[in-house]
C-alpha cells in the first residue's frame, strides 16, 4: 500500500451499483488526475459502510466525512473542495449519524451501551475486500497464526465455548458445544460448511460481511477446521449473491497464493482445502441438511434428523455447518479471547447482533449492535423513528420464521433467552418494523405464500399446511372468512409445528400463532365486521373503511 | 419450489412463440461440453463431478437461456446419470428453468419487507403494463414475469430486477420508464 494523503472509499454494494456508483468513481477518479492529485489521493470502491439512506456514498478519510447520494455531476465539486481546496463540500454531505457510534452513548442505559459494536463488520466499509494486504494490516490472520502456532484444537474449542458465542442463524445453538461434536468424531475426513445462503427475507447481514470482508470468513473457517480436525471446507452462497462470489473466489485465491490455505498452513501440518458452492434459488437451502443435499448436486431437500450433520453430514461425513455471521465472530474471539468478547451483550447472549432494519422507519440500513438492546431503542435510536411520524404497530423479526412482536413487547430485551421467554424468537437479525397502515391478516398471508411458494414439497404437513393455511388467510382477507376460520388456522399451526421434517415446516406458522395472540380482535373485524381495520385488505369489492 | 417462476403459461404447444431460434443440437452440445470442461471433465472424480452438477446446469442455464431436453440427455450421456435424476434436481431450483423463457426476466420481489413499503402497488402496475400474470412470458417472447422470493436488498424496497440489473425504491410511475430501457 503506497502511503496517501487522503483516501476516497465509493460504497458499490449492488443499491449503490445500481444507482450508478461505477460512474461516480470512474469520474472521481477522472477529477483526481485532472487536478494532478493522483500521488496523494487513493480512490478505492468498497462495499457496504453500514448505512443505507443516500446511496451512492463516497467517504473520504482521514476526516471520516461522508457524502451522499452522490451524482457523477459532484465528482468535480467534492474533487475540487475538498480533496484540492482541503474543505468540506457540505451540500453534497448524507444527512447526519454517527459512523462507527463508539462516540455516542445512550442515555437510557446510563452510559453502558455503545450506539454500535461493530466485531464481526469491524472492517466492512473500511477496507479494501479485494486486497489480501488490507485485510492483513487490520490484524488479518492474526488469529489463525495464533491458533496455529500457540494453541492445539481443544484450545481453540475450549476458547470459543467459554466466550459464550451462540449461533446467529436463528437457532442461537452454543457454538462451541457443536464444535466439540464434530471434534469428537472419530473419522479420519471432516468437513467445514459455512452456510451462506442467506434467504430470510428482509436479512442481509450475511451478504454485507462477505462482500465487505470475505477474508474474514476464509480465516473463520481455517479456524473451524483447525478446531474440529476438517482439511476441507465448503462456502455455500446463494445463486443471487454474485459480488459475494466474486469477491469471496478473489480472496481464496490470493489466500492460497499467501500459503493461508493449502498445505502445512504456518508451518504447522495443517492442511485445508476451500470451495465455494453456490446455490441456485431455493430458500430451504438454508437449512443445514438440505444444504448438504444441494453440495452433493441433489434436490435441496432436508434429511431427516437425526443423525444430525455432526455425525453425518456431507457424504456421510461430520460435517460443521455454522452461518456466516456465527463464523466471522471466531477470528476476534480467538485473537482477543473469550473474557473480551463476554463484556458485550447479556450473560447468556454474549456479543454483538447485526439487525437489518427495514419498513415503514426515518433510516433503513444496518447495525452492529450488543444483544440485549430494546425494539423501542432500535426504533427511536437507529432508526431515527417511524417515518411521517406515525405509530407502531408491529415488528417483524428474524425473516419470515420470525414473531409478529406486538408494541407490548417492545421493551423486551432482544436476547434469545428474553426473547423465549416471552414467547416470541429472534430469527435471523431483520426487523421488519410497520406502522398502522398494515394490516396483519395481510401481512401473515405474504409471509404464508413465502412458505407456500419456498416448502420442497417433500413432507405432507408442510405441504399442505402451507397452502391450506393461505387459502384461509386469503378468504379472511377477502372479507369471506368464517369464525371456524380461526380454529382452523390454530389446528394446522400445531400440526405444522409437530409434525413438518424441518425448520421451515415448523416455524411456518409462528406468524399465524402471534396474529391470533396478539391481533385477534383485527382478524375477527375481517371476518364478523367485514372490514380491514388498517385498510389494506381488498375485501373483494366491500369498500375498506379508510 | 416457487412454482410460477418455472410455469410459462399461455403458450400452446406448437404455438408461435419461440424465445429464440430452436436451438441446434451442435449448440446444445457445445454449452454442455465447455461446462462439463471448465469442472475437469467427465472423467474426474465420480465425488467432485456430483458437487458439480448443479454449477453444471447453471452454466448451461445460462447459455442457452434454459435447459432443454436434449441437454439433460447430453449431461446424462456424459456424466453417466439417468436423465430423470438431472430433471429432478434441475426442476428444483429457481434458478434452472427447464422450460423456454423471454428475453428479458423480471423478477419482482414478493417477500415482507417490500410489500409493506409499497411493493404490492409496483407489483399492480408492473403487471399491467406487460398485460402479464405471474410466471407467464409475453407472446413476442420479450418478457418473462416473475415473482421472486427476499434477494437481500431490502433496506431500498421495492425491488425489481430486470435480467441482471437491480432496481431499488421503485414506485408504481418509475415502471414504464424501467420497462422501456429495454429493447
Amino acid at each position: 500500500m503506497k502511503a496517501v494523503r487522503a483516501l476516497v472509499l465509493v460504497s458499490n454494494d449492488p443499491d449503490s451499483l445500481a444507482r450508478g456508483a461505477q460512474e461516480v468513481y470512474r469520474r472521481i477518479q477522472d477529477e483526481v488526475k485532472a487536478f494532478g492529485l493522483q500521488d496523494e489521493v487513493s480512490v478505492t470502491m468498497v462495499a457496504d459502510i453500514g448505512r443505507h439512506d443516500a446511496v451512492p456514498m463516497v467517504m473520504v478519510y482521514p476526516e471520516a466525512v461522508v457524502y451522499g447520494p452522490v451524482k457523477p455531476d459532484d465528482a468535480r465539486t467534492l474533487v475540487e473542495e475538498h480533496l484540492y481546496k482541503g474543505r468540506v463540500a457540505p451540500g453534497l454531505m448524507a444527512p447526519a449519524r454517527e459512523m462507527t457510534g463508539r462516540i455516542a452513548w445512550l442515555s437510557a442505559r446510563k452510559g453502558t451501551l455503545p450506539a454500535e459494536q461493530r466485531i464481526v463488520l469491524e472492517r466492512a466499509g473500511i477496507i479494501d475486500p479485494d486486497d489480501i494486504e488490507d485485510y492483513i494490516a487490520h490484524d488479518g490472520y492474526l488469529a489463525l497464526g495464533k491458533a496455529l502456532t500457540e494453541m492445539k484444537p481443544a484450545d481453540v474449542i475450549e476458547e470459543i465455548a467459554r466466550s459464550g458465542l451462540r449461533g446467529r442463524g436463528g437457532a442461537g445453538f452454543p457454538t462451541g458445544t457443536k464444535m466439540r461434536m464434530v471434534a469428537r468424531e472419530n473419522k479420519a475426513k471432516k468437513y467445514v460448511i459455512c452456510n451462506a445462503d442467506e434467504s430470510e427475507p428482509g436479512t442481509f447481514k450475511d451478504r454485507l460481511i462477505l462482500e465487505g470482508d470475505p477474508h474474514s470468513i476464509i480465516e473463520a473457517m481455517l479456524l473451524a477446521g483447525y478446531a474440529v480436525g476438517a482439511d476441507e471446507g465448503f462456502v455455500y452462497v446463494r445463486g443471487e449473491y454474485v459480488l459475494a462470489q466474486t469477491r469471496l473466489k478473489k480472496a481464496i485465491a490470493q489466500a492460497e497464493e499467501m500459503g493461508f490455505l493449502g498445505q502445512d498452513i504456518f508451518g504447522s501440518g495443517f492442511n485445508f482445502k476451500l470451495h465455494i458452492h453456490s446455490g441456485a434459488g431455493a430458500y430451504v437451502c438454508g437449512e443445514e441438511t438440505a444444504l448438504i443435499e444441494s453440495i452433493e448436486g441433489k434436490r435441496g431437500e432436508p434429511r431427516p434428523r437425526p443423525p444430525y450433520p455432526t455425525q453425518v453430514g456431507l457424504w456421510g461425513k461430520p460435517t460443521l455447518v455454522n452461518n456466516v455471521e456465527t463464523l466471522a465472530n471466531l477470528p476476534p474471539i480467538i485473537r482477543n479471547g473469550a473474557a473480551w468478547f463476554k463484556q458485550f451483550g447479556t450473560p447468556n447472549s454474549a456479543g454483538t447482533k447485526v439487525y437489518t432494519i427495514l419498513g415503514n422507519v426515518n433510516m433503513t440500513g444496518l447495525i452492529e449492535v450488543p444483544m440485549g438492546i430494546t425494539l423501542r431503542e432500535v426504533i427511536s435510536i437507529y432508526a431515527k423513528g417511524m417515518r411521517d411520524g406515525r405509530a407502531f404497530k408491529l415488528a417483524q423479526t428474524g425473516g419470515s420464521s420470525g414473531s409478529i412482536i406486538p408494541a407490548v413487547l417492545q421493551d423486551t430485551p432482544m436476547d434469545f433467552d428474553s426473547y423465549a421467554k416471552a414467547g416470541v424468537s429472534l430469527g435471523s437479525g431483520a426487523l421488519l418494523i410497520c406502522n398502522e397502515d398494515t394490516c396483519v391478516v395481510d401481512l401473515a398471508k405474504v409471509l404464508m405464500n413465502f412458505f407456500k411458494s419456498e416448502s420442497c414439497g417433500r413432507c405432507g404437513p408442510c405441504r399442505i399446511g402451507t397452502d391450506r393455511a393461505y387459502q384461509i388467510l386469503d378468504h379472511i382477507s377477502q372479507g369471506v372468512g368464517k369464525l371456524s376460520d380461526l380454529n382452523d388456522l390454530d389446528t394446522l399451526a400445531n400440526g405444522l409445528n409437530q409434525f413438518s421434517n424441518c425448520g421451515l415446516g415448523q416455524t411456518a406458522a409462528v406468524p399465524i400463532r402471534d396474529m391470533l395472540k396478539y391481533f385477534r380482535a383485527e382478524v375477527e373485524a375481517h371476518i364478523k365486521l367485514k372490514v380491514c381495520p388498517a385498510g389494506a385488505c381488498a375485501m373483494s369489492g366491500i369498500a375498506s373503511r379508510r | 419450489m416457487s412454482v410460477e417462476t418455472t410455469a410459462v403459461e399461455g403458450i400452446e404447444p406448437g404455438g408461435v412463440y419461440l424465445p429464440r431460434p430452436p436451438l441446434s443440437e451442435e449448440e446444445v452440445r457445445a454449452a454442455v461440453q465447455s461446462a462439463i470442461t471448465r469442472r475437469g471433465g467427465a472423467a474426474a472424480d465420480p465425488v467432485e463431478m456430483r458437487e458439480a452438477l448443479i454449477p453444471i446446469l447453471s452454466e448451461v442455464n445460462q447459455t442457452l437461456g434454459y435447459l432443454p431436453p436434449e441437454a439433460f440427455v447430453e449431461v446424462g450421456r456424459q456424466l453417466r446419470m439417468p436423465v430423470s435424476q438431472l430433471f429432478s434436481v434441475a426442476s428444483f431450483y429457481q434458478m434452472l428453468s427447464t422450460k423456454p423463457r423471454g428475453r428479458h426476466i423480471i423478477q419482482f420481489c414478493e417477500s415482507a419487507p417490500c410489500h409493506v413499503v409499497g411493493g404490492r402497488q409496483v407489483w399492480t402496475a408492473l403487471q399491467e403494463a406487460l398485460k402479464l400474470g405471474p410466471g407467464e412470458t409475453s407472446s413476442d417472447g420479450k418478457w418473462t414475469l416473475q415473482t421472486t422470493s427476499c434477494i437481500g436488498i431490502c433496506a431500498v424496497g421495492p425491488v425489481l430486477v430486470v435480467d441482471a440489473d437491480i432496481y431499488g425504491n421503485v414506485t408504481p410511475a418509475q415502471v414504464t420508464e424501467i420497462l422501456a430501457k429495454y429493447q
